[in-house]
């Protein structure tokens, strides 16, 4: 499975909106830690090496 | 010359006692000479013994150092202590243990159970003094040279100087009565993390020295903690400092460790008060123990470019080291040991070239790259590097309180186990399709339930030809080395697990076995061509 890297979110506003608002209110330090927490579900749903590192590099 | 111990001895197992040579004149020639009477040096000398090779081991000490450094032996490294014949000593002394609890600060993250595989002689892991560890190895020196195996320990004999006359080496050796010199036509370096003979050639050792000190407290109780691990991230107790460890040894002694960091002064964190207070704040008020032994250490994860130097060879730290956590220093050495035996068993024997001793550099650089590899993500976990790194580092544990995901991320140290040697010079060929991945050839030979016993029992100490469901002569004999035949079937395998260790998907399989128990390849019958070239390929013939 390649690293899709084309629209793929079809209510991407409302996604995008949910993760602001998901940061609301918190420190920085909190969201830091959020936001870490998120990465780390979120790869462990892709569970794949190689996309995870094309996104990666993607990112950098 | 300063023949001052450098430590204080757990046992005086082999004093001091003048021999001949050190009046001979000339030096005596041996054929083997070990430097360093350590667990490594001793299982070394203990398995070229049993193969028949005349072994002289030389300590600078009259036995083994106080204090456990090692307490964690491995499930492998137990195999090839009772393949040497001390192994079921160890264990019957040792604390098996399978439960574990992980902390940060005060809240418990999640609990673990190691459930280990049914079906094996020995337990996964066992903790025990690292003193015992070697004294059993040494006790079952005594046991042999009973019966005649020709292995001699030399206590306060400090090697001073080392020279390679390319036929031979020549060392140097000081005594409290005086130097003297002797050759050896092979030397086995077993001198330790700092390899005073690493030095005397010129060999770097390199690698990552990590910025950190423990402090590790043997405490000796009666109280009723359960024989578990403790390990907390950030532990809650008054000056603990990044990490602790909370684990039980036999005769009611507990392992302490405390991560205190880098810049310590280092003899104020040892008085004596100050290691209760620590203690004291961590098993609370109450409790009442002695303090058994005290040490501060920092570590590095290294090793040395190449494990052979010509007629020198390097063993256990003095070739690699790595962090304590995962429990891969000693375990990982006394694989060096094993690798090491057998090949400079046959290259003296005139059977194998001399090259075949390059494979055990190149098998055991192999295995030390792993095990730093593991121990470098271990120690980067627990002690993380950067600002964004201690985030994720929290973030792993808080989301393993509630979801199982999260929790194999949690690495206080990956324990250690064997490494596969795939892919290397010495490894043939996988030709049994459907055969399980863990017996592939480089794999140690799984144990399993073999008759009233255990398979790893009944392999020899030579190359085994291991048959499931399938005839074969009862030996081959090749350029000089013979694999002898061990008939297994299904028909006789109550538990299933021959099938399921050594079939998988087969129905018949034919394993060619080293004397160090890792497998060399697998046919799906018995193919007495392949079989014979396998055989000259694994003694380094081509
Ligand atoms: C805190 C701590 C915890 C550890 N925990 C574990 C664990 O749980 N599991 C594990 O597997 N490993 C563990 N280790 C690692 C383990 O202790 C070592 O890997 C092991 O002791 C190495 O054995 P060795 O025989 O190679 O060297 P050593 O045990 O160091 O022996 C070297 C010997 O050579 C002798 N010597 C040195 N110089 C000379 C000379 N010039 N002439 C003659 N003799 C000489 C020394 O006196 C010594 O007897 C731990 C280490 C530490 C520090």
């Amino acid at each position: 499975m390649p690293l899709t890297l084309t629209p793929n979110m079809p209510d991407q506003d409302a996604i995008y909106q949910d993760l602001i608002a998901a940061h609301e209110g918190l420190s920085k330090d909190d969201s830091d830690a959020l936001n870490a927490r998120l990465i780390l579900i979120l790869m462990n749903h892709i569970g794949d090496r190689e996309v995870l590192v094309e996104a990666l590099r993607a990112a950098k | 010359m300063n023949m001052e111990p450098r430590y204080r001895l757990a046992f005086q197992l082999y004093p001091y006692e003048k021999v001949p040579a050190q009046d001979a004149g000339a030096p005596i020639r041996h054929p083997i000479v070990i430097v360093g009477a350590g667990p490594i040096g001793v299982a070394t000398a203990l398995d070229l013994g049993q193969r028949g090779q005349p072994v002289l081991v030389l300590d600078d000490h009259e036995g083994i150092g106080e204090g456990s450094r090692a307490i964690c032996f491995s499930q492998r490294c137990l195999e090839i202590a009772d393949r040497l014949g001390c192994g079921e000593a160890m264990v019957e002394k040792g604390v098996v243990w399978n439960l574990g609890k992980v902390f940060h600060g005060p809240q418990k993250v999640f609990e673990f159970n190691l459930l280990p595989e049914e079906g094996h002689k020995n337990p996964a892991f066992i903790n025990l003094q690292q003193p015992y560890f070697e004294r059993f190895l040494v006790d079952q020196v005594r046991a042999e040279q009973a019966k005649g195996t020709p292995i001699e320990i030399r206590g306060r004999n400090r090697v001073t100087a080392i020279e390679d006359k390319g036929s031979h080496v020549l060392l140097s050796i000081e005594t409290p009565d005086g130097p003297y010199q002797i050759e050896a036509d092979w030397l086995i370096a077993c001198d330790g993390a700092r390899s005073p003979l690493r030095d005397m050639l010129g060999l770097g050792f390199d690698g990552r020295v990590f910025e950190d000190n423990f402090l590790i407290a043997d405490v000796k109780m009666t109280a009723d903690f359960p024989t578990e691990r403790w390990f907390w991230f950030e532990p809650p107790f008054k000056d603990a400092g990044q990490s602790a460890l909370l684990h039980k040894q036999p005769d009611d002694i507990w392992r302490i460790d405390f991560q205190l960091g880098w810049d310590i002064d280092r003899e104020r964190e040892l008085k004596e008060e100050n290691v209760r207070a620590r203690v004291d704040a961590m098993l609370g008020p109450d409790a009442r123990y002695e303090l058994e032994w005290t040490s501060i250490y920092t570590f590095q994860c290294r090793r040395m470019e190449r494990f052979r130097h010509g007629r020198v060879m390097f063993a256990g730290d003095a070739a690699h080291q790595v962090s304590p956590f995962g429990a891969r220093g000693a375990n990982s050495g006394m694989q060096d040991a094993e690798n090491l035996a057998w090949k400079l068993d046959l290259v003296i024997g005139g059977v194998a070239p001399e090259n075949l001793l390059d494979s055990y550099s190149e098998e055991r650089v192999y295995g030390a790259d792993e095990n730093i590899l593991n121990s470098t993500r271990a120690t980067d976990f627990i002690t993380p590097k950067s600002e964004m790194s201690t985030i994720f580092r929290n973030a792993v544990l808080t989301l393993a309180h509630d979801h199982a995901f999260a929790r194999p991320l949690v690495n206080s140290g990956r324990l250690s186990v064997p490494c596969t040697y795939d892919g290397l010079s010495l490894t043939g060929d996988d030709a049994l399709p459907g055969a399980p991945t863990r017996s592939r050839p480089g794999a140690p030979s799984p144990d399993t339930p073999y008759g009233n016993g255990f398979l790893l029992n009944a392999l020899g100490a030579d190359f085994t030809l291991l048959t499931v469901n399938t005839d074969a002569p009862e030996s081959v004999t090749e350029a000089g080395v013979t694999a002898t035949r061990l008939a297994l079937t299904t028909a006789d395998d109550p538990t299933g697990l021959i099938a399921d260790r050594y079939l998988g998907q087969a129905s018949v399989a034919v394993y060619l076995i080293r004397p160090d128990q890792h497998v060399v390849a697998r046919w799906p019958d018995f193919d007495e061509p392949a079989i014979r070239r396998a055989l000259r390929h694994a003694i380094g013939l081509e």
